[in-house]
């Protein structure tokens, strides 16, 4: 992998009336860890949006290896994973069919690959059945399958222990992890911190 | 199988950084092709909603030989006209579901963020409506056609004019379900937007139908049907993935 870095400059955005950003500046490097934290409403989601060239700044720029991502956001996207607050699955696809979709349409993707990725989340049992007769919990692991597919370098992530047991959440603190050691770059908005497996975390603390 | 384990997909901590991670990405149409394949299957999960503009369309065409007149002769000179103004609401019908589910579960925005061009993937949904509405109506209208006092032997330019004509319909209206995915209740709202847009398709369609229930040739307003469809698969989906990228943000 290259030298990956991250850079926001000054990042201003309004929603309707309310300045949700309010100059918002940082570099990550390779293998750093960004933990942004907030009340809620604070602009955590906003942020890591506007991070994904989803939502436009008024103000500011976001920059991957120095070149403004605005060139060209498809390029850009390629390099990125972006998990919401809700796991993008279907409820009348099994979790196997949402990740041979999902995943299918950004990289090639073997089945093999497919099945141990499932059964590393735990899904091995029940990858088989229909979304919606799963949990919350497990639906966030098929999430979790998939981010562990997409070995991107960068990687913005929307609370991403939610509704997971304790052994989901050192899951997730495993493939942060692997992420960071791989020389990944990781940003993530918490509520409760991050598992604690993840070492070196910079934090971000959005004012309400 | 443990995370660690040999067979899991990402190596251990330990051995990371030796592991190349694999930045292939999928060609767009591969992307494309998922999509579509996608969109199929899903619809096949909940055929309801496969039938819906179908049975619309059925319905509407027999209820015109109730209201009118069940006199063929008289019933044939309605019939271009039934025939597609029923099409065009059975299309408008399906259309409100075309990005609806997507949209709020959050696949739009994987779409968006995938890498891949969106204008394809709109397409190929787009693709998949047609397969999904636009198809089972051309296959249906010859029926409705000989239900309604045409001839048999009209029932291929019908079965023509229906499919080259759904195709800029699905096209259209992927506009605007596209346009209208910020809103609650849209259904009003897009029937303004779509139906305007599609009247040529309307006008071309009918004379198309009246002319192959006359016997006559139908060349001239299918031709004009086909350029339609091609101006609106080189323009519709880089609207759709326009709108769709706003209804995002």
């Amino acid at each position: 992998m290259p030298d990956e870095r991250l850079s926001v400059e000054n990042l201003h955005l309004w929603r309707g009336d309310s300045h949700v950003l309010r100059g918002v500046h940082f570099t990550l490097e390779r293998g750093a860890c960004l933990e942004v934290r907030g009340s809620n409403g604070a602009g955590k989601t906003s942020l890591l949006r506007t991070l994904c060239g989803l939502m436009y700044p008024e103000e500011g720029r976001i920059l991957w290896n120095g070149v403004d991502v605005r060139r060209d956001l498809a390029a850009f996207h390629s390099q990125l994973a972006y998990l919401g607050h809700e796991p993008p699955l279907k409820a009348d696809l099994s979790a196997r069919e949402n990740l041979h979709y999902w995943i299918g349409v950004r990289r090639p993707l073997a089945s093999a690959e497919l099945d141990s990725a499932l059964a590393r989340v735990g899904a091995g049992s029940w990858s088989r059945r229909l979304v919606r007769t799963l949990s919350a919990g497990q639906r966030r692991r098929v999430a979790l399958a998939a981010l562990a597919l997409l070995t991107v370098p960068l990687w913005i992530l929307d609370e991403p222990t939610t509704n997971l047991d304790t052994e989901g959440q050192q899951l997730v603190g495993e493939l942060l992890s692997q992420q960071l050691a791989r020389g990944g770059i990781v940003v993530a908005a918490v509520h409760q911190g991050l598992p604690s497996a993840v070492r070196e975390i910079r934090r971000l603390e959005l004012a309400a | 199988m443990r995370p660690g384990s040999p067979a899991s997909v990402l190596p251990s901590p330990g051995v990371a950084a030796v592991s190349a991670p694999d930045m292939r990405t999928a060609s767009a149409l591969t992307a494309a092709r998922l999509a579509l394949a996608r969109d199929l299957q899903l619809a096949f999960r909940r055929p309801s909603q496969l039938v819906q503009p179908l049975a619309f369309f059925a319905i509407v065409t027999l209820l015109f030989p109730l209201a009118i007149s069940p006199e063929l002769s008289r019933l044939k000179f309605v019939a271009p006209g039934v025939l597609w103004a029923a099409a065009l609401l059975a299309s408008l019908l399906a259309l409100e579901f075309l990005f609806r589910d997507d949209a709020s579960d959050g696949t739009l925005e994987q779409y968006a963020l995938s890498g891949q061009s969106l204008t394809g993937l709109m397409f190929a949904k787009t693709v998949a409506h047609w397969l999904l509405t636009g198809l089972p109506l051309a296959l249906t209208a010859p029926l409705a056609a000989v239900s309604l006092g045409a001839p048999a032997t009209a029932m291929p330019g019908v079965l023509l004019a229906v499919a080259v004509g759904t195709v800029p319909l699905s096209l259209i209206g992927s506009i605007g379900a596209a346009l209208t995915l910020g809103m609650k209740r849209s259904g009003a709202l897009l029937s303004l937007l779509t139906l305007p847009l599609s009247l040529p398709v309307l006008i071309f369609g009918a004379r198309a139908t009246q002319l192959a229930i006359g016997g006559a040739s139908i060349l001239a307003p299918v031709e004009l049907l086909g350029a339609l469809a091609v101006l609106a698969v080189t323009l519709a989906p880089l609207a759709a993935a326009a709108a769709v990228r706003i209804s995002l943000e």
